[in-house]
């Protein structure tokens, strides 16, 4: 009889896990939440390092679905039921799915950035969220401030929500620095009179072609680094932000105003992501991620069998690592069902 | 009146909205590499006068990107020009000539 898997999440890791789980013979259903597969691909205009856009990897993402792969969408999972290694997956809409392995791959959140009180996210007009920023690049109606003005200076605080005890997230989100770079060189690009700053503890710059983004920002852009977490900030009559931070290479506290403040916001684990957890009794790691078999050597199995992990619920991820790690964990699970 | 031994003390934040940023666009101009230094110290680690002073040239770099121009002009008049600062660079900063852009652009100040 044929083995038949389910994927739950129909984000980058789990639209990919699917289809290589298709390729390798297994019979899948993918369960997603939203409407649409895609996950947070769709929240992004153009992609690091390179600057292509993300329709091109959604089009890939897309493309890889065949008729073998059952998706189905609006199907946000509520129990998962186990006999004698056969799962029975049920959503609150009562589809029943069922399967002989399952796939996790539910990712990541943003962290909420009103909870950094001190930096006035929805308190103050003109401080706003990386994803925020990504979306009037989307739109393609320019970059304003909410009184409708171009802004002359704009700030960027890199480590929002992460390295950070105060909001119990003592990790690194990873590729909120690069989106920073990114971001600060298509603010540039589209108005190129504009003082752009970057305050920051590090710029991790980790992975291929990172540090030359890194190095054109300062070289052909102009971007200025200043190496100092954000303190706290505060509104100006004309609703300008005024910014406060140590300028620690002077060791001198420093003020700014700024038009427009960018806040990078960093991964927490998905609701769903937990729910799952506690349903497949799977542990939980002290920054909230889930842990696999073995830190190194299993990293794509988690503690249960049949039951396999892909994509940002083991931690923050960039898409290179996500495609690369779905495809891994298709195959762990592939060889879980047709063993040799 | 008994003295209390309170003064007034100047303020020691740095203002860039106040402080004067000519120096800064006249290197941007006239030696841009400038733009790429990462304060990572390596200049300051070998520097010959840094060794026996308090000169430090990376402090020079921060200096004028904030607009402190006082400080500035103190600071290098410390330089000896020796170069090694510019062997070490990984960003491959002109430091040489970054020294005498600054002094020229001060000069064009008064």
């Amino acid at each position: 009889m044929m083995k038949r898997g389910i994927v739950i999440g129909g984000g980058i890791a789990g639209v990919t896990a699917a289809s290589a789980l298709a390729k390798l013979g297994i019979e899948v259903a993918l369960l997603e939440k939203e409407p649409e597969v895609g996950g947070h691909l769709r929240n992004w205009d153009r992609l690091f390092p390179s600057r292509r856009k993300s329709t091109e990897v959604l089009q890939f993402l897309t493309k890889q679905i065949n008729s073998t792969i059952s998706i189905h969408t609006n199907q946000k999972v509520v129990s998962i039921q186990e006999k004698h290694g056969h799962f029975v997956v049920e959503t609150e809409k009562g589809l029943i799915v069922e399967g002989d392995s399952i796939l996790l791959a539910t990712g990541f959140e943003l962290f909420d950035a009103s909870k950094k009180e001190e930096y006035g996210y929805g308190i103050y007009e003109n401080v706003i969220t990386s994803v925020e920023l990504e979306r009037m690049f989307q739109d393609g109606k320019g970059i304003l401030t909410q009184q409708g003005t171009i802004p002359k200076r704009i700030g960027f605080i890199h480590c929002v929500g992460s390295r950070d005890e105060k909001v119990g997230h003592l990790y690194c989100s990873k590729v909120c620095c690069v989106t920073g770079v990114k971001q600060a060189i298509e603010i540039k690009e589209t108005i190129p009179e504009a003082e752009v700053f970057g305050f920051y503890m590090d710029l991790r710059m980790f992975d291929r072609y990172f540090e030359e983004m890194y190095f054109e920002a300062q070289q052909q852009w102009g971007i200025n680094f200043i190496r100092g977490r954000l303190s706290e900030c505060s509104e100006n009559p004309d609703h300008s932000i005024l910014v406060k931070v140590e300028d620690t290479l002077t060791s001198r506290p420093l003020r700014m105003t700024v038009d427009l403040l960018v806040l990078l916001v960093g991964f927490i684990p998905s609701a769903e992501t937990n729910q799952l957890a506690s349903m497949l009794e799977i542990p939980i790691g002290e920054d909230g991620f889930l842990e696999p078999v073995d830190e190194h050597t299993l990293t794509n199995s988690a503690q249960h069998p049949g039951v396999f992990l892909a994509g940002a619920l083991k931690g923050p991820v960039c898409i290179s690592e996500t495609f690369a790690d779905a495809r891994a964990t298709a195959v762990q699970m592939a060889a879980y069902l047709n063993p040799y | 009146m008994k003295d209390f031994g309170y003064s007034i003390r100047k303020d020691r934040q740095i203002d860039y909205d106040k402080n004067d940023k000519r120096v800064l666009h006249y290197l941007e101009k006239h030696e841009p590499s400038i733009l790429t230094c990462i304060a990572c110290g390596s200049c300051t680690a070998t520097c010959s006068a840094g060794n026996f002073s308090d000169f430090n040239i990376r402090l020079v770099q921060t200096l004028f990107r904030r607009g402190e121009t006082e400080p500035l002009k103190l600071e290098i008049r410390k330089c000896m020009l020796c170069g090694k600062c510019q062997l070490v660079c990984p960003r491959g900063v002109n430091m040489r000539n970054m020294i005498l852009a600054i002094q020229t652009a001060i000069d064009k100040l008064k």
